[in-house]
């Protein structure tokens, strides 16, 4: 579905990505993980063309996107949910989803998905009216994730969906990014410092140290991995 | 009290003119950023367009109306493609450059234009057509609010409701509320950031552009210069009423406008400008983000 092969990015000269690679099949959860500053969030905002690629490719179902326009790459059904949510604050609830199906012009097919997701977080529903701001952490990740759904996308990316969560959320995150994955048949690539957490759900996961993939594997060994469990899961 | 009344329309008027431009001011404000200080000429070189159509369509002997319309369509069109223009070769080019770059450009910009119509044309005043006639049947009330008057109020009032509706239910109006609140996710959702840039300055143009040929109409002559008073002006509204807030820059037009006629009326006209900017001042001694603004902290 989506592979990245030797990709360099560069925020002025420091060299955010080095010559990475990855792979992400159809029906996957993969998942990357790392710790802060080693280059996850920039291998997403690559994946999207907001980050310029300096070498490289990156392949989408067979097409290289590596300098197309965002929202091309968007109406190819790769979607992402960035880091903090990024939820338009002035917009309602019910305007923030409509964004989200921006690019879509059949509106049946809108309408049918807009029910799909109240009937996931029906929270949203009891909100739609309300501006996006006032809603609360855990229901703004809902809605963010609700919101990239709304693009119909094939492959789903999520930046640290459980960042700045009570456990107890964090747990129902977890819960409906698998339940995406099943139900809905979309490819999720998970991008988490949750170590723990997402490599319990994910089908494979890299590692990434300073821009560079030091490691890869299946989510289990990755996590019996002693090198990870003490640099990630804090065994 | 008629002339109480008298001052509270020929404010009303002379803001409204105020808000169309502050709209252009507040809209570039509210998606990028960047003060735009050639609006102000665009507003300017609205009026010229229009000048230039009406005198053209009145000697070839059209009706009243159909010169207002096609005037105000020419102009706006035409300051639209200078607005579409000027943000391409000007600003575009300087997105991601820091902002002072953007905003020493615009003012480049703002006298490149004065001093390319003073060339193009004259540096003289020259009289603009009165479009409008005084209507018979407006005569038991032509003391206290001249024709001119409503049709700038009904014109201006016209133009706000069709930006509102723009802006709150048209995909483009989506499009652009949802980039002034966060570009990067704006990108994300597939937005095209750069055609929501530049749609903003062909409407904020257009709104300046209708805003000279009205108050060049009611003045009845217009120079070169015209722009950067008007300019200044709804700078100044756009301000008052929290820069990057639509109502706001209704508002500030409506607030700025009533106090420099009742300045005008009640004191005397050498003071309007006087009273105009101490209460800027006094605003923003108060509130610094103007009256309707979000006071957000500017991220560094």
């Amino acid at each position: 579905m989506l592979e990245l092969q030797n990709v360099n990015a560069y925020y002025g000269s420091i060299h955010a990505l080095r010559d990475v690679s990855l792979k992400i099949e159809a029906g996957e959860i993969v998942t990357l993980i790392g710790a802060n500053g080693a280059g996850k969030s920039t291998t997403l905002m690559a994946i999207c063309g907001i980050m310029p690629v300096q070498s490289g490719k990156i392949l989408f179902r067979g097409e290289e996107i590596q300098s197309m326009r965002p929202e091309n790459i968007v109406s190819l059904g790769l979607c992402q949910v960035p880091e903090g949510r990024h939820i338009f604050p002035e917009l309602t609830v019910r305007e923030n989803l409509d964004m989200g199906a921006f690019l879509r012009r059949d509106k049946s097919g809108i309408k049918k998905d807009l029910d799909h997701v109240y009937s996931l977080f029906p929270i949203l529903e009891k909100r739609r009216n309300q501006p996006g701001s006032n809603l609360s952490g855990g229901e703004q990740q809902m809605l963010a994730m609700s919101r990239a759904l709304m693009a119909r996308p094939q492959l789903l990316l999520l930046d640290e969906p459980s960042m700045g969560l009570a456990p107890l959320v964090i747990q129902q995150v977890f819960d409906i990014i698998e339940r995406i994955n099943r139900e809905s048949d979309t490819t999720v690539f998970l991008v988490e410092q949750n170590a723990n957490q997402a490599l319990r759900i994910a089908n494979r996961g890299y590692v990434i140290e300073n821009g560079e993939i030091v490691l890869s594997d299946s989510g289990d060994k990755l996590l019996n991995n002693p090198d990870v469990q003490k640099a990630y899961l804090g065994i | 009290m008629d002339y109480f009344v008298e001052l509270f329309f020929s404010g009303l008027t002379r803001g409204s003119i105020y808000a169309l431009i502050a709209l252009g001011y507040t809209m570039v404000y509210g998606i990028i950023g960047l003060i735009n200080f050639a609006h102000g000429e665009i507003y300017m070189i609205g009026a010229f367009t229009s000048f230039v159509v009406a005198s053209v369509l009145s000697i070839m002997g059209l009706p009243l109306l159909a010169i207002i319309v096609l005037a105000g369509l020419a102009a706006a069109i035409w300051a639209s493609a200078y607005g579409y223009t000027i943000e391409k070769i000007a600003y575009k080019p300087l997105r991601n450059a820091p902002r002072l770059s953007p905003l020493i450009s615009a003012i480049g910009m703002s006298i490149f234009l004065q001093n390319y119509v003073l060339l193009a044309q004259t540096s003289n005043f020259l009289p603009f057509p009165e479009l409008i006639p005084d209507f018979e049947f407006l005569e038991p009330i032509a003391h206290i609010i001249g024709t001119t008057d409503i049709v700038i109020l009904l014109t201006t009032a016209v133009s706000m409701i069709a930006l509102l509706i723009l802006i709150k239910f048209t995909r483009m109006g989506k499009a652009m509320r949802a980039t002034a609140q966060d570009k990067t996710m704006a990108r994300l959702v597939g937005i095209n950031v750069d055609r929501v840039i530049s749609n903003t300055f062909i409407v904020g143009s257009a709104l300046a552009a209708i805003g000279g040929m009205l108050i060049a109409s009611h003045v009845g002559q217009i120079n070169f210069y015209i722009g950067f008073i008007a300019g200044i002006k709804a700078f100044t509204a756009a301000v008052l009423g929290g820069i990057g807030s639509i109502p706001g820059a209704v508002l500030g037009g409506f607030i700025l406008g009533l106090t420099e006629s009742f300045a005008t009326g009640y004191v005397s006209s050498d003071y309007e400008d006087v009273f105009a900017f101490s209460l800027l001042v006094l605003i923003l001694l108060f509130k610094p983000a103007g009256l309707l603004g979000k006071s957000s902290i500017e991220k560094v």
